[in-house]
């Protein structure tokens, strides 16, 4: 094993997995608001702003690669902000990656925590108002908690959507070792080379290792729901 | 001071609400009248989890008005849904905990165990998970939540509409004992006239988004001129003193201010305050007092107002002794065949009385 799967590859591995769990701290992060907002807004610009979030969906990645290498190399308008906050360009960087999945995953996250507030409707909010709690206390001790399954699903989705992401790392990160050369690019790159070994034992790995993180996150997820009832 | 006072007016799709009460605040007033008519919208104003323009002052204290609108968690209400609503994710002691916790600890009048006896809750607690109770158990353990925050009003929206007829029965008996302990002011909505003649002192008619009414229970209830009166079940509410037993043939004598009746015998002691419910389709008038019949409780009564009903019916409103009213509905050519006018005297046969609690 210790010739086929070069330390690389390792370092691919690890990559990825730190790719896809910032990504899915920073979707929890921004998807919440954003979902709680969407399912209690009644505001006109509501309906443009979901179809935003979910566009995503739709886009073939390459495109949505595309467009954020245009909008942050050092010429696009976000490129001319981080050049002036001396961070230079995000394209070839980890933290561009980051930003390319979470863009890429929005709609995974907030559409399962979004539906799961919209489930929960306006009524337990209303009693806890009724027995003093505020507005932020309602969120906490009722909402949230209510909308636990919904939040198992939408980490599910941004983690592994993240994993099997591929476009948008080409387009956006290209293949550099330790840096922007994920799973799916290495596995790509051992395919082209024709060490089929190596593709095989980094795609049955990652078969494998989706297999479990998902069961074992929809085990805990249904003993959790139970919890909840 | 120690009134209600509200007037909302709001527009939601196809239904205008504007409507004003003054009520006192002390007792059961129930905001009463058919579905659609704006009640349920209206108690919500009163919580402040609907927004309209107006104002609402309880006991002087504003909680509404062109400037101030005091979010509903600030203010010292409880509220009791149609549906009990009790949190799915927490236990029934936590649920009842809820409110108690978030209220400061020098304003927690009511303690749990209070609440749990009142409301015969220890073995509801012990189930644990809400989804192990009953509708009825439930509601019970949602009326002991909102009491738990030592509400200064508490606010019923149709509580036991949800229920079956069981479930009904088995709450009522707690809701009568809250009207006599609980010292707080309750408002309850509700569409059932049998149970607002039960638990309300205060009545406050709604039609169509409006007041049309607001009045002491009894003098309401016996007014012709109100949709109440067209009611199958219209009625008037007595409030006696169980005065004597009679153990031969198991009757027991109340008394009223305007006579007495007697009814089966009843478990309270001599003394004790009982509601009664006489319906008018169960009161029937005769000229002179017969002899020859087999009702018992007749009462000399003067006619002081008669209004037709349909093509067929009237309904007569009736005093009896100083100022305590009746009414009967009997057929217009029972009408016509007695003579019946305003001013005259007359005999009330009451062929039941439905006691109340």
């Amino acid at each position: 094993m210790e010739n086929i799967l070069t330390s690389a590859d390792l370092q691919a591995v690890w990559l990825t997995l730190r790719l896809a769990s910032i990504t899915t701290i920073l979707l929890l992060l921004i998807a919440t608001p954003l979902a709680w907002w969407l399912s209690h807004s009644r505001k006109w610009y509501k309906g443009p702003v979901s179809a935003l979030v979910a566009l995503p969906l739709v886009l073939p990645p390459t495109v949505l690669g595309f467009y954020l290498l245009l909008l942050m190399g050092p010429h696009g308008p976000v490129g001319e902000l981080t050049k002036a906050m001396h961070l230079g360009a995000l394209p070839f960087t980890f933290a561009g990656l980051v930003i390319g999945s979470v863009l890429f995953s929005l709609p995974f996250a907030v559409q399962p925590i979004q539906n799961a507030f919209e489930s929960i409707g306006r009524r337990p909010l209303e009693v806890a108002a009724t027995l003093r709690a505020g507005a932020w206390d309602r969120f906490y001790s009722v909402a949230l908690p209510l909308a636990r399954p919904g939040f198992y699903t939408a980490i599910i989705l941004a983690f592994a959507h993240t994993v099997g992401e591929f476009g948008v790392v080409l387009m956006l990160g290209g293949n550099i070792p330790g840096e922007t050369r994920v799973l799916s690019v290495a596995i790509y790159s051992h395919v082209e080379a024709v060490e089929y070994g190596a593709a095989h034992l980094l795609a049955g790995g990652m078969v494998l290792f989706s297999f479990i993180v998902l069961l074992s996150l929809y085990l805990a997820g249904g003993k959790l729901a139970k919890d909840v009832r | 001071m120690s009134e209600i006072r509200a007037h909302f007016a709001l527009q939601l799709d196809g239904f205008e609400l504007d409507a004003s009460f003054i009520a006192p605040a002390v007792g059961v007033t129930a905001l009463f009248g058919p579905s659609g008519s704006g009640k349920t919208t209206l108690l919500r104003c009163i919580a402040g989890l609907e927004r309209a323009t107006g104002m609402l002052s309880m006991n002087g204290e504003v909680w509404q008005d062109d400037t101030i609108f005091v979010p509903t968690h600030k203010r010292p209400l409880g509220f009791v849904f149609q549906e009990a609503s009790l949190f799915p994710h927490l236990s029934v002691r936590v649920n009842l905990e809820y409110g108690y916790k978030r209220i400061p600890p020098a304003s927690r009048r009511v303690q749990l165990d209070q609440v749990v006896e009142w409301l015969g809750l220890s073995r509801l607690i012990e189930r644990g998970d809400p989804a192990k109770l009953s509708g009825g158990e439930r509601q019970r353990v949602a009326i002991g939540r909102a009491l738990l925050t030592s509400p200064r009003i508490l606010l019923m929206d149709e509580p036991l509409s949800a229920l079956d007829t069981t479930s009904k029965q088995e709450i009522l008996p707690y809701l009568e004992r809250l009207h006599r302990e609980l010292e707080i002011p309750v408002l309850y909505v509700s569409h059932a006239l049998d149970e607002v003649a039960r638990l309300a002192d205060h009545l406050v008619l709604l039609q169509q988004g409006r007041v049309i009414a607001s009045g002491a229970l009894g003098e309401t209830l016996a007014r012709l001129d109100l949709p109440t009166a067209h009611f199958d079940d219209a009625g008037v509410v007595i409030e006696a003193a169980v005065a004597q037993q009679d153990e031969t043939y198991h009757l027991t004598r109340l008394d009223f201010a305007g006579g007495s009746l007697w009814v089966g015998k009843v478990k309270q002691p001599l003394g004790s305050r009982v509601r009664a419910r006489v319906l008018a389709r169960d009161v029937s008038i005769a000229l002179r007092q017969s002899h020859g019949t087999s009702i018992t409780n007749i009462l000399a009564a003067r006619i002081v107002e008669i209004r037709d009903e349909g093509s067929d019916k009237v309904m007569v409103r009736m005093t009896v002794g100083e100022s305590y009213v009746l009414m009967s509905r009997i057929t217009r050519r029972s009408r016509d065949l007695l003579g019946l006018t305003v001013g005259m005297e007359v005999f009330a046969q009451v062929k039941s009385v439905a006691l109340m609690s």
